[in-house]
């Protein structure tokens, strides 16, 4: 008989709700009906696995890895931090896939159709994995903010958005997060979705003086917690 | 510490997510039954929903999960690593082509019908949304645990996808409704 220890449950204190009228777009995609409380088995307490190879050198490296040979424009930053669990233990060795607009605000991509510069040297993606000690590092520049059609005068806040796996299927989780002391930040209903103070302060990085490289880089420092362990396994079947 | 909050994938995610095509899951050399797996999502008023993604995780056709905490007796497959994902076009389509899961233990002895565990993600979802495929014509499945905990047996019955022929080859079809007439069953796991 195997043992199954499983994840525990999504906190929906700090998650937004699928609706939330202030994000328009949420109004028909949001899922009504009440979710199926379902017990979790061996298919999610697995999940991808992504060795290594699933990350180029240079691929951490946005200021330069659109190929061109020449750097992006913008205001260059380190970007470090820590992926942890609830219990505060790291997450080794999981994929952070990155992607943002460019400094001007404007996103490589055929829908966005703000009238902002592209910026030829910059792709705005990006991937690194976490070390043993579930640190992360990448570099890039502070992208822009940027209009949307959401309501009047919409803008989002400079934002990069992440994408993470973590050991299991149950442990997904793809964020945002944002810049202290921008303007626009109360003004966001991507943002401020999340229910509570303490979780949207969650999503802000921090200044990092201590990561900042002079002449060269300012530092910024965010950690991601995801799902946690349960401290008591139950019995999974099979053999 | 507290869960680090759910944000939507917004509509640009391709940038990030789904430039390189990881849809193709099985190769010539992978074991097992090979299957194309495509459905449409839509929305609440009916509508496909062209910047969606569906990413989906799944044992190999002995039903072993590609995982260290998967410590069965079951044979893995080194041209297997169950794992894709896939951006939806205009009109709402995804599609993978993988092959067909074997049956993996449930909780407490009982077995678990094949099934593809799913997560859905889209531009106007702030928090994805887990469900699973099950496979038409599987006995099992009148005893799985997690069909037999949803209530309303239409409901139910539209998490089981449907086997059809095309060009001599297995298609199973399932589509995602977000919201409204049809909902797709999604878990809280």
């Amino acid at each position: 008989m195997m043992q199954i220890k499983p994840y525990k449950p999504r906190d929906w204190k700090s998650h937004p709700p699928y609706l939330y009228e202030g994000y328009r777009s949420s109004v028909k995609r949001a899922p009504l009906k009440r979710l199926v409380r379902s017990k979790q088995t061996l298919s999610e307490i697995t999940g991808p696995i992504f060795g290594h190879d699933a990350v180029q050198p240079g691929d951490e490296d946005l200021t330069r890895n659109a190929g061109t040979g020449g750097e992006a424009m913008g205001e260059r930053l380190i970007v470090v931090g820590r992926v942890l669990d609830e219990d505060e233990r790291p997450v080794p060795n999981t994929l952070i896939e990155i992607w943002q607009a460019n400094a001007a605000g404007r996103y490589h991509h055929e829908v966005d159709q703000h009238r902002a510069p592209l910026d030829p040297n910059f792709i705005g993606a990006g991937r690194c994995m976490t070390n043993e000690k579930g640190e992360y590092r990448f570099l890039t520049v502070k992208p822009g903010p940027y209009p949307w059609l959401n309501h009047p005068n919409a803008w989002r806040p400079a934002h990069i958005h992440l994408s993470l796996f973590g050991p299991s299927f149950v442990t997904r989780l793809v964020t945002q997060f944002f810049f202290p002391g921008d303007p626009l930040i109360p003004l966001d209903p991507i943002l401020t979705s999340v229910p509570s103070k303490k979780g949207r302060q969650r999503l802000i990085a921090s200044y990092a003086h201590d990561v900042t490289e002079p002449e060269w880089a300012l530092g910024y420092r965010f950690d991601i917690v995801l799902r946690g362990r349960e401290a008591t396994p139950f019995e999974g079947g099979g053999r | 510490m507290k869960q680090t909050p759910s944000q939507t994938v917004g509509p640009f995610f391709s940038l990030g997510l789904t430039g390189k095509a990881t849809n193709v899951l099985a190769s010539d050399s992978t074991q097992g039954e090979k299957i194309r797996l495509e459905g449409r999502v839509f929305d609440g008023d009916g509508q496909p929903v062209p910047d969606a993604m569906v990413e989906i995780w799944q044992a190999n056709a002995y039903g072993r999960y590609n995982h260290p905490d998967d410590k069965q007796e079951k044979p893995l497959d080194p041209s297997f690593m169950g794992w894709g994902r896939s951006g939806t076009d205009k009109t709402g389509l995804y599609w993978f082509e993988t092959v067909k899961p074997g049956p993996v233990p449930g909780p407490e002895e009982s077995a678990q019908a094949p099934h593809i565990n799913v997560t859905v993600f889209a531009r106007g979802m702030l928090v994805h949304a887990y469900t699973r495929i099950y496979f038409g014509g599987e006995t099992a499945n009148d005893t799985d645990p997690t069909l037999l905990s949803i209530k309303n047996t239409a409901r139910r019955r539209a998490l089981i996808a449907n086997r059809e022929e095309r060009n001599g080859k297995a298609v199973y079809r399932f589509d995602i409704r977000l919201q409204g007439e049809g909902e797709t069953v999604f878990l809280d796991v």
